[in-house]
């Protein structure tokens, strides 16, 4: 195990990520994406290696498209998918980690309700983790591949105006693109019911709007968030209809925007909820194109944390030798 | 019993109750404090101790432990809690209810006191629940677990939410002269939480318990308090605000004392960082704003004593995601130290108000025996050196857990001998073989 990759030896969080890590994954999913363009989308990067994809909590979207990331690098894979069975619920995460332990493999993929387990994981294993969600806290890898969207979009991050809307108190998505963009030199805001955002955001370094129109006036980029239906359920808003009137991202909202809007949802989208059709489907929706950088930028990270050279990215394409 | 009689010689003795500090003899007859003088001379069968370079203490006094006997054996028992203290410099501590089952009944609490003198280490005074099954509905026995021994009752772990029930509690215990000690928790504020809201919880994506969970629990039992005329005593108080709460409080007359534990006064809330299942507690670590003015209420007076909360959990249970771990962490045998270390050191209590902390106020808030070295007190006596340095290891806690935040901390000031109704049941010199063995006992 390479301990000393351009990212250490996990993948847990961009909160401890420095700006130049953060460049070497998007540059490095960059030069990957031209992969998924082939005819044959493989090359022999991760030949040999072993990982197994641990998803604790139900997630097609991010564990798909890991596979297919960890495919296109020829590794073997193994998938633990639980969706919240008693079986899974009664394993303790310290014996998850013995039984990936005793397995040797050499990276883990895990999706889990926990905050904080992703962290436990890799303290206690000596193969990679990488973190596909872990409870309230980090999802990293979707907040790389918005990062890469909003990058190939708008040319840059320094100085763009990001604003997340929804759910933030809930959302590991929000956090990790408040942390990544940050350190990236983006300015970053939040909006959404005071009930679902989370205490002294504002000393995370965010912008809070209260309203909706407001976030559009002053944002380059909208990132909505999917709103779960137990959060009405738990009365955090009062209802779904409610919570489209007041903080819904209609095509009437988004026209009003002074200049050219993003809008970015890392899905599943709840339509007529927090997104409208005409806009999700609109020309500023770019949520297709989150999708197909989902993959490169989880290639990247894989190759990475495998010990690859952001540099020689270009060249493992061809080749697969990555030291 | 044969008469027994032991000279402690040399020491700086630092008694609050009687505002002495000076180097005197002390001399224990029979279990009781017998004479505090100069060259004290005792017969050819005394025990002659010299411990010149020492403070000698009234006993320290534990307001707030968890001992989990019966029903959490493999967290602690009385008896290994009992050892843990005297080692720790305790003499006496007072065991809190929420046992399986809880100490809601006569029968328990006579357990409970009979597992204590049974452990002959440091006296355990049973804390009856408020309610029966602590389930928050009907009081509890209270007389009865009175006369079996308890010396509070309390809701701690699971505390009173009807605030009727509260008023009962504080008007009924009044007949017995008991305080009702108060684990101010509004659980509508802070259910699902498991550390203090704020920053540090939002960036680790953890759900957070408000200090006005705290401050909201605290302020209704103060009025029921000023109501009622009864005695509160308000546990672990760690907020800024429970603390002018109590401050308000006091100088409107209301009869309240208050506790502040070690881990308040030392740690904030990025002791958690890195999802520090040890430094899970409640109330929870807060913001160094709070931790300032849990220090400022201990050297005005506003929080009377130190208890520790001592609260042992297995290796297991704590080996967890953050939000499954159980609250609470072990404090009995880094109590001393922390005191002396963060409060005497830094200039926020002198030796002898940690001394009125940690014994005496804890002996009134409660009515017990101790607090004194008075003659015809209990020969409740601690000797700590304040100067010794030394490093927290949790591999030799007498304790039958582990879950501490302060491992590796460094420290200054321990117990050397820990005497109880006349008999020396800790002493450093003889290492902690005998205290570890006399800990497995009973379990
Ligand atoms: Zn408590």
């Amino acid at each position: 195990m390479p301990p000393n990759t351009a990212l250490g030896k996990d993948l847990v969080g961009l909160e401890s990520l420095t700006a130049d890590q953060l460049r070497a994954i998007l540059d490095t999913a960059e030069a990957f994406k031209e992969i998924s363009e082939r005819q044959i989308k493989k090359v022999p990067v991760l030949r040999g290696k072993t990982i197994v994809n641990a998803f604790f909590e139900p997630s097609t979207r991010t564990r798909v498209s890991f596979e297919f990331a960890e495919k296109r690098l020829s590794a073997d894979t193994v998938n633990i998918a639980s969706s919240g069975s008693s079986v899974v619920k009664g394993e303790t995460l310290v014996d998850t980690a013995r039984n990936l332990e005793a397995m040797r493999i050499d990276m883990v993929v895990m999706r889990h309700g926990s905050s904080g387990s992703a962290q436990f994981l890799a303290e206690r294993i000596p193969s990679n983790v990488i973190n596909a969600g872990d409870g309230r806290h980090e999802h990293p890898t979707q907040a790389l591949l918005d990062m890469l969207t909003i990058r190939d979009h708008v040319g840059r991050l320094e100085g763009v105006k990001v604003c997340i809307v929804g759910d933030i108190l809930h959302s590991r998505v929000a956090r990790s693109n408040i942390f990544g963009l940050r350190t990236l030199g983006a300015e970053v805001g939040v909006c959404g019911p005071r009930t679902l955002l989370p205490a002294a955001i504002e000393e995370m370094g965010v912008k809070v709007f209260a309203r909706i129109e407001e976030a559009i006036e002053w944002a380059d980029v909208l990132n909505v968030l999917r709103l779960q239906l137990e959060r009405m359920q738990a009365g955090y808003v009062p209802s779904l209809r409610e919570y489209n009137r007041v903080f819904g991202l209609t095509r009437e909202r988004v026209q009003a925007a002074p200049g050219e809007l993003l809008v970015l949802h890392p899905g599943p989208m709840n339509r007529g909820v927090e997104i409208d059709s005409d806009v999700a489907d609109g020309p500023q929706s770019v949520i297709l194109d989150q999708v197909t950088n989902g993959v490169a930028v989880r290639m990247a990270v894989l190759y990475l944390l495998a010990g690859g050279e952001p540099e020689k990215a270009e060249a493992a394409k061809v080749d697969g030798a990555h030291g | 019993m044969a008469e027994r009689t032991i000279v402690l010689k040399g020491g700086r003795v630092i008694d609050p109750s009687q505002g002495i500090d000076q180097v005197v003899d002390l001399l224990l007859v029979d279990g009781a404090v017998a004479e505090l003088g100069t060259d004290i001379q005792a017969g050819g069968d005394a025990e002659v101790r010299d411990v010149s370079g020492l403070v000698v203490a009234p006993g320290l006094i534990d307001l707030h432990v968890h001992l989990r006997q019966p029903g959490g054996e493999h967290k602690e028992t009385i008896t290994s809690g009992a050892w843990s203290a005297v080692v720790g410099g305790f003499t006496a501590v007072c065991a809190m209810p929420n046992t399986e089952p809880p100490i809601d009944d006569p029968a328990a609490v006579g357990y409970v006191a009979a597992q204590g003198r049974r452990a002959g280490a440091a006296r355990v005074y049973p804390v009856g629940a408020v309610s029966v099954g602590q389930k928050g509905e009907r009081l509890a026995l209270v007389g009865e677990m009175v006369d079996a021994g308890a010396v509070a009752i309390s809701d701690d772990g699971r505390p009173v939410s009807d605030s009727g029930l509260m008023r009962l509690a504080l008007q009924y215990t009044d007949t017995f002269g008991i305080p009702v000690a108060s684990h101010c928790e509004d659980l509508s504020l802070s259910r699902n939480g498991s550390m203090h809201e704020g920053i540090v919880a939002t960036r680790l994506g953890i759900t957070g318990i408000p200090s006005a969970a705290e401050e909201a629990m605290l302020a209704r039992d103060l009025l029921l308090a000023q109501l009622t005329g009864g005695r509160l005593h308000v546990q672990h108080v760690s907020t800024r605000y429970g603390a002018e709460l109590i401050r308000n409080a006091k100088a409107r007359g209301v009869q309240v004392t208050a506790e502040a534990t070690p881990h308040h006064f030392t740690l904030t809330h990025e002791a958690v960082i890195g999802y520090r299942t040890d430094a899970k507690v409640n109330p929870p670590l807060r913001p160094a704003d709070d931790m300032e003015a849990i220090r400022e209420g201990l050297r005005d007076g506003t929080l009377d004593c130190i208890a520790t909360d001592h609260a042992p959990h297995h290796y297991d249970e704590k080996e967890q995601a953050f939000e499954d771990a159980p609250f609470g962490l072990v404090g009995l045998e880094t109590a001393l130290g922390l005191g002396i270390t963060e409060l005497v050191e830094k200039g926020v209590l002198g030796l002898s108000e940690l001394v009125e902390r940690m014994s005496t106020a804890p002996a009134r808030a409660f009515n017990l025996p101790g607090g004194s070295l008075r003659v015809g007190a209990p020969a409740d006596v601690t000797a700590f050196d304040p100067a010794e340095q030394w490093t927290v290891d949790p591999e030799r806690f007498v304790s039958k857990s582990r879950n501490t935040p302060f491992t590796g901390r460094q420290l200054k000031g321990r117990a050397r001998l820990t005497v109880v109704g006349g008999r020396v049941v800790w002493d450093a010199d003889q290492g902690l073989d005998h205290a570890r063995q006399q800990a497995r006992k009973n379990a």
